[in-house]
């Protein structure tokens, strides 16, 4: 691997030391610091459980910060991590509680301005709006949980020692959970940005099981986290445990709890399929930030006890927090990228070429949106997504769901499917039926990707989209991307 | 290790095993911890009776030879609770149990041993200074010690309810109020009757030292009951 792959990953991995060594204090702090837990027997525990959360429910919450902007050259991954980190850094230094994922995608909004991307408005409201609902969550989780453990705990009447042991063996178990899903949930943040300048392959194990580039970017990150966790929180640790949540363990416990139930919920794809079969809505897969969450468990509680412990002035900071993290992190990054690219000549985005040839515009037809009012702009090239969508916008004629469409048949993407690249790929990636499809294209290139997407359907049934059948979707984007991420031979 | 028959476990599997484990000896301390701190109270229970008989004893026969059995008896179940005390102590500390109150626990514990005390105290001035008790008062005396074991009694019964059941803490601790309020009733009336009966001054003094001797007893339990209403406060809020 090029030693310069590193050097730009390094920044991620910073990111993902510095979440390790904050966010670790939210699910373990109160275990240590109030001695309920050894550091060490914390540190470990937190460790695994993160490792693991990164590899094996990393890819939810990854997916809508790929929505939202999909920074495609290494070198803007690694500025905008590095934003991120700084403005997580700056934040800390002046006490405000501070959240990795707002600094991530405040550098991710910045990215998109300077390489002249389009942010996805769906995917940013979706990301804004869980912002809100996470701490809200929590507390309402909080007062849940609490009232029923104090019901148990009257009806049952354990000894003071043995609620102890329960308390402690139940901090512990708290704890692996919540750094399961904080991993899960929030290597997003670290690592997000490089998915798609992932430079791994994707590798199988004895054809059994595959591991992608994203689980193996995601291995990295958590082991980053990993590291943050033993060498950096243990001081965060004692802090939060001593001074600011001065509670009783049980508590103690219901915020841990409560915790990790909400990133869990916004992490979980299992979930997700589960609620979308059964027609019920679903919870947005996205990043949330951990602090809030305890913040708003702590406030549950509060309420709970007559809102006497409420301290408004910690609302009021996460408030703040809301606006200036991605406010200045997405400020730093676009700064940044200006002198990576200007005086250090790094490549820093590739220019997304986006063209509306005939045959884009009788793809555009075909799903379903008039071109007679764009028909004029047949054949014209567009040397990036925001020059289409400026001109696009000055027809007033498409609303904004169609332009994005159009936006989206109009990106330039050059598949080939090269016999050669096809034999280091995995087949038990894909079904049978679908990888048959897949050879039978063998040597044939296409200049979009839904061209490509649209010879494979031709080619077998398993290729095609069924109505009202999420998880189907869901496993055919992630292939048709997989697809796309080996054959694809840039814009 | 049954794992290790079929070679070696592999590191998620010995971080589990160790786990398992490590929580299993959790419960088994607890457990013992559990046991001892009943046995302490039951002590402390047990030497409230003998006390009471021992006063019997001593207001029929004097410092009889059955006296002095009781005496040795509230001896052995002092030291056997000072010993209790601090293993159960040592525990609490080495283990880092319950964090947020052991101190709670702890002072609980030499308070209750400060009442056990009092009960050894008491007996050895009666065997030491043989006080010689005039018929009319007697029963006064007997009072008095049933009021003030009745006090320590529910006193126990507070602290297991700490330990058990922090509700039910107060319906036994306004108990422990009520029998010393009535033993504060007895000594008072008691210690006037001395006084104006007629008998030399020291004779008098040395009566009264003895209705105080006893009565520090209640005294005692009454204050350990006011700390473990705080404790109690504590650990519902």
């Amino acid at each position: 691997m090029d030693v310069a792959i590193l050097l730009f990953l390094t920044s991620g991995l910073f990111l993902g030391w510095a979440l390790g060594g904050n966010d670790a204090a939210n699910v373990f702090g109160t275990a240590v610091g109030t001695r309920m837990a050894r550091f060490t027997t914390a540190a470990v525990i937190c460790s695994v459980f993160v490792i693991l959360g990164a590899v094996i429910s990393g890819a939810g919450a990854a997916h809508t910060l790929g929505k939202l902007g999909a920074v495609n050259a290494l070198g803007g991954a690694f500025m905008a991590a590095l934003a991120a980190a700084f403005a997580v850094y700056t934040m800390t230094k002046f006490g405000l509680p501070v959240s990795t994922t707002q600094a991530i995608v405040g550098a991710i909004i910045g990215w998109n301005l300077f390489s002249d991307s389009i942010t996805d408005p769906g995917a940013l409201i979706t990301i804004l709006s869980t912002w809100v609902i996470c701490p809200v969550l929590a507390a309402v989780i909080a007062i849940i949980l609490f009232k029923a453990v104090n019901g148990v705990l009257s009806v049952v009447k354990l000894h003071l020692l043995r609620t102890d042991a329960y308390t402690r063996a139940g901090l512990l178990l708290a704890g692996a959970f919540g750094a399961y899903s904080l991993s899960a949930n929030n290597i997003a943040n670290a690592m997000g940005v490089f998915v798609t300048s992932s430079p791994f392959t994707d590798f199988s194990i004895a054809g059994i099981y595959t591991i992608s580039s994203t689980q193996q970017l995601f291995l990295l990150g958590g082991l980053a986290i990993a590291a943050g966790v033993m060498t950096y929180s243990r001081r965060v640790m004692m802090t939060v445990g001593d001074g600011l949540l001065a509670m009783p363990p049980i508590a103690a416990w219901v915020v841990v709890m409560a915790h990790s139930i909400v990133l869990f919920l916004f992490d979980s794809q299992g979930l997700e399929s589960i609620l979308a079969d059964a027609g019920l809505p679903t919870i947005p897969l996205v990043p949330v930030s951990s602090s809030q969450a305890v913040v708003g468990a702590v406030i549950g509680i509060g309420i709970l006890k007559g809102g006497r412990v409420i301290r408004w002035r910690v609302l009021g900071g996460i408030g703040v927090g809301w606006v200036l993290t991605p406010l200045m992190a997405g400020l730093i990054c676009f700064v940044r990228l200006f002198f990576m690219l200007n005086v250090f000549d790094q490549t820093v985005y590739r220019a997304v070429c986006h063209d509306l040839s005939p045959a884009v515009m009788a793809r555009v037809e075909q799903a379903g949106i008039a071109v007679a009012p764009i028909a004029d702009l047949t054949g014209r090239s567009f040397d990036s997504a925001a020059d289409l969508q400026s001109v696009l916008g000055d027809r007033k004629t498409l609303n904004n769901d169609d332009q994005a469409t159009v936006i989206q048949f109009a990106r330039h993407q050059l598949i080939h499917v090269d016999p050669d690249r096809l034999l280091e790929m995995d087949p038990g990636a894909m079904e049978p039926d679908q990888w048959a499809a897949v050879t039978a294209l063998s040597g044939r290139s296409y200049s979009h990707a839904w061209a490509f997407d649209d010879a494979l359907a031709i080619q077998s049934v398993g290729w095609r989209l069924r109505e009202g059948e999420r998880t189907h979707t869901r496993a055919l984007n992630d292939r048709l991307a997989y697809l796309h991420r080996m054959l694809g031979l840039g814009p | 290790m049954a794992t290790r028959r079929h070679g070696r476990p592999r590191p998620a599997e010995e971080f589990v095993i160790a786990l398992a484990a490590k929580t299993i000896t959790l419960f088994r301390r607890t457990k013992v911890l559990e046991t001892e701190i009943d046995e302490f109270l039951d002590k402390l229970s047990q030497s409230a009776l003998v006390f009471k008989h021992a006063i019997a004893e001593y207001l029929t026969g004097g410092a009889s030879e059955a006296f002095e059995d009781k005496l040795r008896q509230i001896n052995e179940l002092e030291s056997s609770a000072d010993v209790l005390r601090r293993t159960i102590e040592t525990q609490l500390y080495a283990q880092t149990l319950i964090p947020d109150s052991r101190g709670d626990v702890l002072g609980l514990l030499e308070n209750l041993d400060s009442v056990l005390n009092q009960f050894e105290n008491a007996l050895w001035g009666f065997s030491i200074e043989t006080p010689d008790i005039p018929e009319a008062y007697r029963a006064d005396y007997q009072v008095l010690a049933d009021m003030a074991v009745d006090s320590v009694e529910y006193l126990v019964l507070a602290s297991r309810a700490f330990f058990r059941n922090i509700e039910a803490v107060g319906d036994h601790m306004h108990k422990v109020m009520f029998f010393e309020k009535e033993a504060d009733k007895v000594s008072t009336k008691l210690k006037r009757a001395i006084f104006v009966f007629d008998l030399p001054l020291a004779s008098k003094a040395h009566l009264r030292s003895f209705v105080e001797h006893i009565d520090n007893v209640a005294d005692l339990a009454e204050d350990v009951a006011d700390r473990l209403a705080i404790y109690t406060i504590k650990r519902t809020v």
